[in-house]
């Protein structure tokens, strides 16, 4: 007798278990607000990345063209496939002393790895990372970056 | 010359007639039957195409993405640039496969369907044969494909192909008694094998309505067993992806590969025409006993449409599950058929017999 009960419930409960898993499926066929797939080359203009998404590596520069890299070259020695590259020169300041500063922070998007590590170790956080992906181009010339902008200086008070 | 949409028999006796006044009774036969073949072979490919393209789109969507829909209006061409590249896809020739087997496999699981979709009463005189024991041959010439099955899977000399077809026969030999008891429910309850004779008894409601729980009960188990037959999902061990690459047809390419493909789509198709046919009353409106305006308003669709919505609707049902449910194990699927199906088909159609003799039906 039990054994007969057990085969019916058994029966009963597949059943059940069954209808709840096409319920579910069904409720998603049924509302196609629930679709999670991105049109991408559409919705470009409305396109935002997450917060921790890896584009590229920049360098953020406030609005009187002030960045805050000191051209110490932590970023260049922590690399670990040689992307980065400082030329730095000698700038005098107002008092009249010499220091050191970058001439052109290069930096080869081609062989970064994205590992993070330049943007991690920088003392005064000068580098972050952009949301920009579409980085396909006709000539590999092209991936070649100086980050900081073109008469730009070092921000006041980084040391 | 008009032509009634609602019943097609006077344009089936038009075509006949203006052939016997043409030719010989011979050629007649011979012209017709061409005129049948080429009708069967554009619908053939025409509800191919559509179904693959309904399949990606349901399965997309129960997974919230959108399917394809890159190529055309809504992805609507994307099946015919699929296939456009399936025809351009060289022929690979297996060295140490059996030649003569390996090419006619193809041929015999397409066969097989073709047969088959011969019997189907689409609308009123829209029928190719109508034999008096139509569901006894839809039933016996539906199972043939599994031949074609097994001989792919042995001719291409390769051990996945193999464990495919084997798992194929063993599925297919067993779900071949529910879907037989589960239709022969029906059988019981309509006195007729005849499909036109049946879609014709369901003028007064169909017969998952007029056969109370019997024939629901039948209706679930055709619906779960046919769909085993047909070797789809959650019963699709002989193709088994993550297990033998592709199962049987894991050694074919391009048009012949093409061939499985659509047969699994058309088979699916013809059973849920069968399906439609026995249980929903194939291209007869939905009719409640003697409601005269209800029926009335119904009788106003072409049968041919009731026909084409109903085993749409069974089609979705049977998209619905596959994208639904995991795969069964082999020990799992012959469980369900022999410890679950048949037993309860067993007592299902004694039920039906003994609602059939006190005339409990309506």
């Amino acid at each position: 007798m039990k054994s007969i009960l057990k085969y019916f419930s058994e029966i009963f409960y597949g059943v059940k278990s069954l209808l709840g898993g096409m319920r579910v499926t069904g409720s998603y066929f049924f509302r196609p607000s629930t679709i999670v797939t991105q049109k991408y080359p559409e919705n470009r203009d409305s396109l935002v990345m997450f917060d921790r998404f890896k584009g590229e590596v920049v360098m953020p520069h406030n609005e009187k063209n002030e960045h805050k890299c000191t051209g110490c070259g932590i970023c260049e020695i922590n690399c670990p496939n040689g992307t980065i590259e400082i030329i730095s020169k000698m700038v005098e300041t107002e008092d009249g002393k010499k220091k050191k500063a970058i001439d052109k922070h290069i930096y080869r998007l081609g062989m970064c790895t994205f590992c993070g590590l330049c943007v991690k170790t920088c003392p005064s956080n000068a580098l972050a990372f952009g949301q920009e992906f579409e980085h396909a181009v006709f000539d590999r010339s092209e991936l070649i970056k100086v980050l900081n902008q073109p008469g730009s200086q070092l921000e006041k008070g980084v040391e | 010359m008009s032509f009634n949409i609602y019943d097609l028999t006077s344009f089936t006796e038009w075509i006949h007639n203006s052939l016997s006044q043409a030719m010989s009774p011979g050629w007649v036969t011979v012209t017709e039957m061409v005129i049948v073949g080429v009708a069967f072979l554009t619908f053939y490919a025409i509800v191919g195409l559509f179904l693959v393209y309904a399949e990606r789109k349901v399965c997309a969507f129960m997974q919230n993405r959108l399917g394809p829909n890159r190529v055309g209006p809504f992805g609507l061409f994307q099946t015919i640039a699929d296939l456009t590249k399936l025809l351009f896809v060289e022929l690979v020739s297996i060295r140490k496969a059996d030649k003569v087997l390996f090419n006619l496999a193809p041929f015999i699981v397409i066969i097989a369907s073709f047969m088959a979709i011969a019997a189907i009463p689409f609308a009123k005189g829209l029928h190719a044969i109508d034999l008096n024991i139509g569901v006894l041959y839809v039933l016996a010439v539906s199972s043939l494909g599994v031949i074609g099955i097994l001989l792919a899977g042995w001719s291409s000399n390769n051990k996945y192909s193999l464990i495919g077809a084997m798992r194929s026969g063993a599925q297919v030999v067993s779900y071949e008694l529910s879907v037989g008891l589960s239709l022969l429910t029906i059988v019981v309850l309509a006195g007729t094998m005849q499909l036109s004779e049946i879609v014709e008894a369901q003028r007064h409601g169909w017969f998952i309505f007029t056969g109370h729980i019997p024939a629901f009960i039948a209706f679930v188990i055709f619906i779960i067993s046919s769909t085993a037959e047909t070797n789809r999902g959650p019963f699709d061990l002989a193709e088994a992806e993550s297990e033998l690459t592709a199962g049987f047809h894991t050694e074919y390419s391009g048009i012949k590969f093409a061939f499985f493909f659509l047969a699994e789509y058309i088979n699916m198709f013809i059973v849920a025409s069968i399906a439609s046919t026995l249980f929903l009353g194939g291209w007869m409106p939905l009719h409640i006993g003697s409601w005269e305006g209800f029926n009335n308003v119904m009788d106003f669709i072409p049968p041919f449409f009731w026909y084409l919505g109903k085993t749409g609707f069974i089609i979705f049902i049977m998209m619905w599950f596959k994208w639904t449910f995991p795969r069964l194990r082999i020990d799992q699927l012959l469980k369900l058929e022999w410890k679950y199906l048949l037993p309860i088909n067993l007592v299902n159609i004694l039920l039906m017999a003994l609602i059939v003799l006190l005339e409990w039906h309506f």
